[in-house]
């Protein structure tokens, strides 16, 4: 499965629906994803794709990582993926 | 009903090993909290906490009391030795027999649990010490405290996440206020700095990295503490035919539910728990002048908090002083309102209001005096101590001078 696959796969389980409901432009907030499934989101994101994505509940928008919707997560998650050691 | 009155108080906690220590560090708005020392810390993401240094249990426990005494009930059994020794009394016959422990915990034996774990999972052993299961009890502290100082009345451990121990001082003073008991020993322990105890609170997300800020606008989490805070309530009338000293009254309290979600704190919810104490404890909003606030550093819970605030005392809420301790002493989870109750006693009796430290930015959400970094001299008739726990159960205590 491609990055794409994969987190569309895990963003659809927290919102309970079909893989093919979510879209590259889906924001979590269209998703009907409230903070605890983010948290939730970011936690198997992590586990997929063995890496550590910096995230504060607190301050969502001042992390490095952008959450705005399923492209930005994608782009995020292959950069991190690429600084693996 | 009776009069119920603090007539003790003992702690150890980041900001000192006893009452005195805590108040001076309170009064210099000293911050407690500081990179954590345990093994395999290096594995996590958050490394700052308010650990209590400087404390060897070896010496002040002997081997066999070292076997069943985790570190939640050595901090408690320290507290509870300061505050039974203000307080004058020893417990034999009829004061013995109705007299108990009612202490608050959210985790109880977390490293006991952690070091156990580590033994048969990674280390791969087969065998545990015999006293594992008497060591990480959650009433193991209660039962030792009552055992050290003969207390042989109603005993027993709550367990309500942050609001633990608020919930047990409520139950030690609905106990006296009743008549069921002359005295009781109340409070609250936590020590969950220990990998598996800060690993877990990791997960959430809502742990800040570089220090608890309370009500500041650029805060960004919580940061945990351990350490216990232990009181005698006592019946009024008691007190006084005895000569004690009294350190202040507990007027009221109340607790709620907000029935709405597992982490998400409610306005309703707090501010029910904050207007029953006042209802309770028979006190008109004017007559508040300092809230000892939950005041976590989270987000969602200072603003909601502040608006629950605002919404009980109307105008009063510009002009009472609200600050929030964690900023020096961390959160204690279970312990948190015990050490917290402290503030609340300086605040009556010293006349010293403890600041939030670490305040950098006002935020519009949070626009209440938080007592920003510096203490402050203030003679004030009532205090509240709020704490409002993860699973939305509330519980505030309303404390008056005497």
């Amino acid at each position: 499965m491609s990055t794409r696959d994969k987190v569309i796969a895990i963003v659809a389980e927290q919102a309970l629906l079909a893989p093919s409901d979510v879209t590259l432009t889906s924001t979590l907030d269209d998703l009907g994803i409230d903070s605890m499934g983010l948290v939730e989101c970011i936690f198997a994101i992590e586990e997929e794709f063995d890496i550590s994505i910096p995230f504060n509940a607190n301050t969502p928008d001042e992390s490095d990582f952008d959450i705005s919707n399923v492209a930005a997560i994608i782009a995020g998650i292959d950069k991190l993926v690429s600084q693996k050691p | 009903m009776k009069r119920v009155v603090i007539t003790g108080a003992g702690t150890i906690n980041a900001l000192g090993h006893s009452v005195a220590a805590t108040f001076e560090a309170m009064h210099a708005g000293r911050c407690g909290i500081g990179p954590l020392e345990f093994r395999d810390v290096e594995r996590l993401a958050i490394r700052i906490g308010g650990q209590v240094h400087g404390f060897e249990a070896e010496g002040r426990f002997n081997r066999q009391q070292m076997s069943l005494y985790d570190r939640f009930t050595q901090f408690t059994l320290i507290a509870a030795k300061e505050a039974i020794a203000q307080s004058g009394l020893e417990f034999h016959g009829e004061l013995s027999a109705k007299s108990g422990v009612v202490l608050g915990t959210a985790g109880g034996g977390v490293s006991t649990w952690d070091d156990n774990y580590r033994s048969v999972y990674e280390d791969g052993k087969n065998r545990v010490h015999p006293f594992v299961v008497p060591k990480l009890m959650n009433n193991a502290a209660a039962s030792h405290v009552s055992m050290e100082f003969n207390l042989k009345g109603p005993s027993f451990t709550v367990s309500t996440a942050c609001a633990s121990s608020n919930h047990a001082m409520a139950q030690a003073f609905q106990m006296v206020r009743s008549g069921m008991s002359p005295a009781m020993v109340t409070g609250g322990s936590e020590s969950m700095l220990c990998f598996g105890g800060v690993k877990a609170w990791e997960g959430l997300r809502v742990m800040s990295k570089e220090a608890c800020r309370p009500f500041s606008a650029n805060r960004n989490g919580m940061v945990q503490g351990e350490g216990a805070g232990i009181f005698v309530f006592e019946d009024y009338d008691h007190a006084r035919a005895r000569g004690a000293e009294i350190l202040c009254e507990v007027l009221g309290f109340a607790m709620s539910s907000d029935a709405s979600d597992i982490v998400m704190p409610s306005k309703q919810g707090a501010a029910r728990a904050i207007a029953g104490a006042l209802k309770d404890g028979g006190i008109n909003p004017e007559q508040v002048g300092y809230i000892n606030a939950h005041g976590t550093g989270t987000v969602a819970n200072d603003k909601t908090e502040c608006a629950a605030v605002a919404d009980v005392f109307g105008p009063h809420a510009d002009r009472l002083m609200i600050s929030s301790t964690k900023s020096m002493h961390g959160h204690l989870i279970g312990g948190t309102g015990a050490v917290e109750l402290l503030a609340c006693i300086m605040a009556l009796k010293e006349g010293v209001i403890a600041p939030t430290i670490g305040y950098e930015e006002p935020d519009p959400e949070c626009a209440l005096d938080v007592v920003p970094n510096t203490a402050r001299d203030a003679r004030i008739e009532v205090a509240l101590s709020n704490a409002f726990a993860f699973g939305g159960l509330n519980a505030v205590l309303a404390l008056g001078r005497v």
